[in-house]
C-alpha cells in the first residue's frame, strides 16, 4: 500500500520517502541544501511543545523545519513504520 | 574547457603574505567541527575581524608546520555555495578571489551525504581540495563504516579521518592539504563535471561552449560552473554576467526555454533538478563501497534522541528550558556582581586618586568625571560579557541552544522574530536586570538578517539592570505599598512593547518573508573548554576595543555637554566669594558644620553649572514639549544624562536639584526632595518610569547596534524611534492619568 501525503500529516515515528519539493527560491534552496530531495528517507522524531516546528530524522542527522515549510514537501509512506526507542511522546 | 588560474585579486584585507606561504581555507557545514579544528591548528594565535561592510566574522591564523608557513582562513560554516546568505557569498569570494591554494573541507562523518553536497560544489569550481572526515568516532558509534581510501580514490582528492577535539588526524590532514596545494600551484583548475540528466546536459554543454568561446566571466570562474549558476539563477553571477556583456541575454534565453520545458514536462525547474542530480551523484559515490550502515552498531544518535524525549518534551521541555534560561541569567548577574564590584572599586580608587592629585577645575573634572567614570562604567560590563558569552558558547556548542530556538520559535515567529531571538531578549532584560550590551552581541547566533535586525532594535525596550534604580526610587516614593507589582508591570510592559514593535517593524520597515527556519538540531555534545575560552575572549576583546576608542570619545563628549559653557565669570566669582565668606565667618567653629555649609554651596554651584550647560539649556528648551508627559527641565536634563548610562539619571537629577552627588543605590536625600516637590505625583512618576523603560538605549548599546547591524543608520534609528515610542506612551500615561485624578 502506498499513499502520498503532505509532510505535515506524518505522525510521530512514521517513516516516509520524499516524493516532491514544491518550494522555489530561497526556501526551496535551503530545503534541498539540507538533503530533503525526492528519494530522501525521513522519519518524524518529534514536534516542539507547541506542535511546530517539527523534527525529522534524515540520513545521520536531525533537521527541524516549520509546518508552513513542511507543506511544500510531499512524501510517500514506507511499508513498515517501526517504532523508535522513544515510542509515543 | 578553458579554465585559467585566477590571479589572486584580493578585495578583502588579509595579513601580509609571502610568496612561499600557503593559503588554506577551512570550509565545512555548521556543526562539522570546523571551528574546533581551526582552534586546534592555530591555538590562541588568531586574528578575528569582520568582512568589510557586512557582519560576518573573519578569522585568520598563521600555522607553522613541518617547515611550512600556512596562512589559515576559517570560513563561515555553510551548507552550500549559493548566493543566498552573506556567509555563502563570503565563502565564494574568499576561495575565488584571495588566491587560496587549497581548501580543507571538514565533514561531519555522521551526515556524510549532506556534507558532501558542499564538497561537490567545491569540486565543480575546480579548487584543490582535501577532505577531513571529522568526528569519525561518532560516526563509528552510530554504526557507520566509512572507507576513506575508497572515497579518496573515487573523488581523486586526499581524504583523512579526523577527530578535531582530540587532534586526531589533524596533522595528517594539514600535510595532505599542503602537498595538494603545492602540487597544484600554478596549474589550471580542473573542475569536476557531473551529469545533470538528459534535459539539462545538452543545454549545459551548449552554454558552457559559448561561455568558453567568448571568455565570458571565465577569467574568474570555470565555464561550466557559470552555465550551472545561470541555470540555478544565482543572483550574484547573474549580476556579474549582466555587467559583462551581451552573452548574458542569450544565456538567460536558454535558461528560460529549458525552464519552460521542464515545467511543462516534469512539473519541475532547473534548480531542483540540479540539486537532485547532485545528491544522486553523491549517492552513487557512497554506494560504491564508501559507506556501509550497520544498524547493529548504532548507539550515539539514539542517546541524543532519548535526551530529546525529555529535553523537548511537551511539558518537561519548556520547564527545563525556563530553568536553564533563568540559570544563565542568575549565574551571569549574581556571579558577575562580584567582579563588577571589583572593577567599580578599582575605578573608585582611581577616581579618588585623581581627585586628590589634580587641582580643582576643568582638567580635574574631565579626567575624573569624563574619562575615569566614563571608561569605568563601560569596563564594568566586561565581567558580565565574559560570563554571559562563556555560558552562551556552552549552550551553543552543546547543541541545546538549537533546541531553545526549536521550542520557542512558534511564539517568536508570530511577531516576525525567530526562535534564536530568545537568548538576546533574556540577556537584555527579558528577566528584569539584564543588559542590552551583551544582548545585542548575542544576536550573532541569528543568521536570518531581517529577524536579527528586528531583534536588535527591540531588545533595548526590556528591563535592563541600569533602569532598575530609577524604578526602585520612584516606585518607593509613590507606590511604596505596591512597588513589587510596579516592577512586574514594567517588565511586562517592556516585553509587550518589544514584541509589538518587532511585529510593527517586520510589517513596515523590515518587511519581508520570514527566513526559512530549516535548521539542523545537532546531537548533544560536551563542549571543549578551549573552544569556550577562545570564544569568550574574542567577544570580550571586541567589546574592550570599542570601550577604548569610540565609547571613550562619546563619554567625553557627554561630559562636555554637561559642563559647558558653564557659569558666567560673575556667577563663579560670586560662589567663590560666598565660600570664602563662610570660611571666614566660621573660623574656629565646628569642622563638620563648616564642611556641611561648604558642600551646600558646592551643590548649588554644580546645579547651576548643569543648568547653564548645553544639556541644561537643551533640557530647559525641551520643557515646552516634555510638559505633555509631565517632565520639567530637571527631569529632562537627567534623561539627557541617561543616554550615557541609565544609572546616571539619578545622579544627574540629584545635581539638578542641587543636592550634590547622589548615590543611585542610596538616594534618600533625593527621595525626600522629590516627595516634597509639588511638581511630582504618582502620575508623573508613572510617566517617567515608562519613558525610562522605553527611550533611547544607552550609547554603549547604540555603538554595539552599529557594530552588529553594520550601519550607523540603524543605530541612529534605534535612538530616535525608541525615544518617540517612549514619549508617545509617557504622554498617553500622563494625560490619561491626570484626567482621572
Amino acid at each position: 500500500m502506498t499513499t502520498e501525503l503532505p509532510l505535515r500529516q506524518l505522525s510521530l515515528n512514521q517513516k516516509a520517502r520524499v516524493t516532491s519539493v514544491a518550494a522555489h527560491g530561497e526556501m526551496g534552496r535551503r530545503i534541498r541544501d539540507m538533503g530533503l530531495v525526492p528519494g530522501a528517507e525521513i522519519r518524524v522524531i518529534g514536534r516542539a511543545p507547541l506542535q511546530d516546528p517539527v523534527a525529522l530524522r534524515l540520513k545521520g542527522f536531525t533537521l527541524s523545519l516549520r509546518n508552513s515549510e513542511a507543506d511544500y514537501i510531499r512524501v510517500m509512506l514506507e511499508e513498515e513504520s517501526d517504532q523508535g526507542p522513544d515510542g509515543q511522546a | 574547457m578553458t579554465t585559467k588560474q585566477t590571479p589572486p585579486v584580493s578585495t578583502v584585507k588579509t595579513p601580509p603574505v609571502e610568496a612561499n606561504v600557503l593559503t588554506i581555507a577551512l570550509a565545512g557545514n555548521p556543526n562539522s567541527g570546523k571551528t574546533t579544528a581551526f582552534n586546534e591548528y592555530t591555538g590562541a594565535r588568531q586574528h578575528v575581524g569582520n568582512y568589510p561592510g557586512i557582519t560576518v566574522e573573519r578569522k585568520d591564523g598563521i600555522v607553522h608546520s613541518q617547515g611550512r608557513v600556512v596562512h589559515l582562513v576559517d570560513l563561515p560554516g555553510t551548507y552550500s555555495l549559493t548566493a543566498y546568505s552573506e556567509e555563502e557569498k563570503v565563502v565564494r569570494r574568499v576561495v575565488l578571489e584571495e588566491g587560496v591554494d587549497v581548501v580543507i573541507d571538514i565533514l561531519n562523518s555522521s551526515a556524510l551525504e549532506r556534507n558532501l553536497y558542499l564538497t561537490v560544489q567545491f569540486l565543480e569550481l575546480g579548487l584543490p581540495l582535501a577532505l577531513g572526515l571529522n568526528m569519525i568516532d561518532e560516526a563509528h558509534n552510530q554504526g557507520l563504516v566509512i572507507n576513506a581510501a575508497r572515497l579518496s580514490e573515487l573523488l581523486g582528492i586526499p581524504v583523512v579521518e579526523t577527530v578535531a577535539r582530540t587532534k586526531k588526524g589533524l596533522q595528517e590532514l594539514l600535510d595532505a592539504a599542503c602537498e595538494r596545494g603545492e602540487k597544484r600551484r600554478g596549474q589550471p583548475r580542473s573542475p569536476l563535471s557531473i551529469s545533470y540528466g538528459p534535459d539539462l546536459d545538452p543545454v549545459l554543454e551548449r552554454m558552457s561552449e559559448r561561455i568558453a568561446r567568448e571568455n565570458f566571466l571565465s577569467n574568474r570562474y570555470p565555464a561550466r560552473w557559470v552555465a550551472l549558476k545561470y541555470l540555478e539563477s544565482d543572483e550574484e553571477v547573474l549580476a556579474e554576467g549582466k555587467a559583462e556583456g551581451r552573452l548574458h541575454e542569450e544565456l538567460e534565453a536558454e535558461v528560460e526555454a529549458v525552464a519552460q520545458y521542464l515545467s511543462r514536462t516534469l512539473d519541475s525547474y532547473p534548480e531542483a533538478i540540479i540539486a537532485d542530480f547532485r545528491y544522486g551523484f553523491i549517492n552513487g559515490i557512497l554506494r560504491q563501497g564508501v559507506l556501509e550502515r550497520r544498524d547493529d552498531l548504532s548507539q550515539r544518535l539514539a542517546v541524543s534522541d532519548q535526551a530529546d524525549v525529555f529535553l523537548t518534551h511537551r511539558v518537561l521541555g519548556p520547564v527545563i528550558m525556563f530553568g536553564v534560561l533563568y540559570a544563565v541569567y542568575w549565574l551571569t548577574f549574581t556571579l558577575g556582581a562580584y567582579p563588577m564590584d571589583w572593577v567599580k572599586s578599582a575605578f573608585g580608587w582611581f577616581h579618588a586618586l585623581a581627585s586628590g592629585m589634580l587641582p580643582d577645575g576643568l582638567l580635574k573634572s574631565l579626567v575624573v568625571s569624563g574619562i575615569i567614570d566614563g571608561v569605568g562604567g563601560v569596563l564594568g560590563f566586561v565581567p558580565l560579557i565574559m560570563i554571559i558569552f562563556f555560558l552562551i558558547a556552552a549552550l551553543e556548542d552543546s547543541g541545546y541552544m538549537a533546541r531553545i530556538a526549536y521550542m520557542l520559535d512558534k511564539i517568536f515567529r508570530l511577531f516576525g522574530l525567530h526562535g534564536y531571538s530568545v537568548m538576546p531578549y533574556i540577556v537584555s532584560g527579558g528577566i528584569a536586570g539584564g543588559c542590552a550590551v551583551p544582548g545585542v552581541m548575542a544576536t550573532r547566533t541569528l543568521r536570518s538578517p531581517r529577524e536579527k535586525l528586528a531583534t536588535i532594535l527591540t531588545l533595548p525596550f526590556l528591563t535592563c539592570g541600569a533602569k532598575l534604580p530609577v524604578f526602585l526610587l520612584f516606585a518607593g516614593i509613590f507606590f511604596s505599598n505596591n512597588s513589587a507589582l510596579v516592577m512586574f508591570l514594567l517588565t511586562v510592559l517592556g516585553w509587550t512593547t518589544a514584541l509589538l514593535v518587532a511585529k510593527f517593524l517586520r510589517s513596515t520597515l523590515i518587511k519581508g518573508e520570514s527566513t526559512p527556519f530549516v535548521m539542523e538540531l545537532p546531537p548533544y555534545r560536551l563542549p571543549t573548554l578551549r573552544g569556550l575560552f577562545i570564544h569568550t575572549w574574542e567577544r570580550t576583546w571586541q567589546y574592550m576595543k570599542k570601550a577604548g576608542t569610540i565609547i571613550l570619545a562619546i563619554s567625553i563628549l557627554l561630559w562636555a555637554a554637561m559642563q559647558f559653557p558653564g557659569l558666567s565669570d560673575d556667577r563663579a566669582a560670586e560662589f567663590a566669594q560666598r565660600k570664602s565668606a563662610i570660611e571666614e565667618q566660621m573660623k574656629g567653629a565646628d569642622k563638620t558644620e563648616l564642611g556641611g555649609r561648604l558642600a551646600e554651596i558646592d551643590a548649588e554651584e554644580a546645579g547651576e553649572t548643569l543648568r547653564a550647560s548645553v544639556a541644561g539649556r537643551l533640557g530647559i528648551a525641551l520643557e515646552g514639549v516634555s510638559s505633555y508627559a509631565g517632565f520639567d527641565w530637571r527631569t529632562n536634563i537627567a534623561l539627557i544624562g541617561g543616554f550615557a548610562a541609565k544609572e546616571v539619571i539619578i545622579s544627574t537629577l540629584g545635581t539638578a536639584y542641587s543636592l550634590g552627588e547622589v548615590d543611585p543605590e542610596q538616594a534618600t536625600s533625593l527621595a525626600e526632595r522629590i516627595k516634597a516637590d509639588h511638581g511630582w505625583n504618582a502620575v508623573t512618576a508613572a510617566a517617567l518610569m515608562i519613558f525610562v523603560l522605553l527611550y533611547a538605549p544607552c550609547f554603549v548599546t547604540v555603538v554595539m547596534i552599529r557594530r552588529e547591524t553594520g550601519s550607523w543608520k540603524w543605530a541612529l534609528f534605534g535612538t530616535v524611534f525608541n525615544t518617540a515610542v517612549a514619549f508617545a506612551l509617557a504622554v498617553a500615561a500622563f494625560q490619561i492619568g491626570t484626567a482621572f485624578t
